[in-house]
């Protein structure tokens, strides 16, 4: 069993766990949680797509997907969480007044 | 070798492990915490699968800036869940679902070849034409220098968003005790210095302009809880300029080299290395500015404002 075997089917149980969770769980911060979930684990499969026996270098061009994809994925994250804040406080006002 | 096998799926069975507990835990605070355990847990796999630079920005980005703009947010909205509960059918429906697609894409995982060849000889032959020696940097900002570009533009996107959408007020964080003011007082010059460190590293080994810019962020978000920078609605501007910088001086710079025979992006062998560290220089600054912004969470908003809401 080689390392990219092991974190393949690793990141596939990854994938399948924040797929199942993004559908089925009723808070809004947790569905987020379980989306990147779902994204690590599909981070995962590049990364292993990319990898080869050392000494063989990896391949570069999927690390830099990665990179790409954590980038787009903080600022998701970041918009989903500020929806997230004004719906709170939107229901806030809404049982209070 | 066996050792190592042992480590890997070791970490393996932790991983999904915590990925389960970060959705199962019951407090949402423990989730968030479990959460950032996970990604520096799946920083270490990437690094056991040769890909340093992404365990960087994994490490920094997905599991440190995430995990502070996840805490920040369950403060602003406090730990409460709503009761409700998934119906059993439904449960039972989705689980079928994800198995099917998971088992699907296991099949065709275990079927894809593995180890083929990929673009790496591809790079390898252009290395040295690309003005950096280290493969990823050449790929994010020299052969995929476009990819980066629209990233960046994602990236001030997302603060156009949050300030538009969270214009609230909202109480004060708490002061920082003096352990921790101390200890932002001792860690921010070194952070700074290793902020800098990796964007210069990234032309010749792991590191970038994005894992650096990751760390400046840091730097920015604990003077921001150390108060030893307040926002102010005269910054508004600087800030403003701070987040669109990068994104101009990139697309200035490949649109700028596009004249004659050459097309957008094709930067002359000559000039590639001060041109690709220039705008790494400027999408690293850009890149903390805008972090640290996220992380802040609304435009700065006069004293008084603020005042006024933590009563």
């Amino acid at each position: 069993m080689s390392p990219d075997l092991i974190y393949g089917l690793a990141g596939l149980a990854v994938f399948g766990i924040g797929f199942f969770r993004a559908l089925t769980l009723a808070a809004p911060l947790r569905r987020v949680l379980a989306l990147k979930l779902c994204a690590v684990g599909a981070s995962f499969l590049l990364i292993v797509a990319a990898y080869r026996q050392p000494p063989v270098t990896a391949d570069a061009v999927p690390h830099a997907l990665v990179i790409t994809g954590i980038v787009v994925m903080v600022s998701a994250m970041a918009v989903a969480l500020a929806l997230i804040h004004r719906i709170a406080v939107l229901e806030r006002e809404r049982s209070d007044g | 070798m066996d050792a190592m096998l042992v480590f890997d799926v070791a970490l393996a069975l932790a991983l999904v492990g915590l990925a389960w507990a970060v959705l199962a835990a019951e407090d949402l605070f423990a989730a968030v915490v479990l959460f950032i355990v996970f990604g520096l847990m799946t920083a270490l796999a990437w690094v056991r699968l040769a890909a340093p630079d992404v365990a960087l920005a994994e490490a920094a980005i997905g599991a440190g800036v995430t995990g502070a703009l996840l805490l920040a947010t369950l403060r602003r909205i406090g730990g409460a869940e709503s009761a409700e509960t998934t119906p059993r059918p439904v449960l039972i429906g989705v689980g079928a679902l994800a198995a099917a697609v998971t088992s699907g894409l296991g099949a065709a995982f275990l079927a894809a070849p593995a180890q083929g060849p990929g673009l790496e000889a591809a790079i390898a032959a252009n290395l040295a034409a690309s003005g950096v020696e280290h493969p990823v940097t050449a790929v994010l900002l020299n052969y995929r220098a476009y990819d980066t570009l629209m990233e960046v533009v994602v990236l001030f996107a997302a603060v156009v968003a949050v300030w538009s959408v969270a214009q609230a007020p909202e109480p004060a964080t708490p002061l920082l005790g003096p352990l921790h003011a101390g200890f932002a007082r001792v860690a921010l010059p070194a952070a700074v210095v290793v902020g800098a460190y990796l964007l210069w590293a990234g032309a010749t080994m792991p590191g970038g302009a994005f894992q650096g810019g990751a760390v400046l962020g840091a730097v920015a978000i604990l003077a921001l809880l150390a108060r030893d920078y307040v926002p102010a609605p005269a910054h508004r501007a600087w800030a403003r300029g701070a987040f669109l910088a990068g994104t101009a001086v990139f697309a200035l710079v490949a649109a700028g080299v596009g004249f004659g025979p050459r097309m957008a992006f094709e930067y002359p062998p000559a000039l590639a290395k001060p041109l690709i560290l220039l705008i790494e220089a400027v999408v690293t600054l850009s890149i903390a500015a805008t972090l640290a912004a996220l992380f802040f969470g609304r435009e700065p908003e006069p004293l008084g404002v603020e005042v006024e809401a933590r009563k």
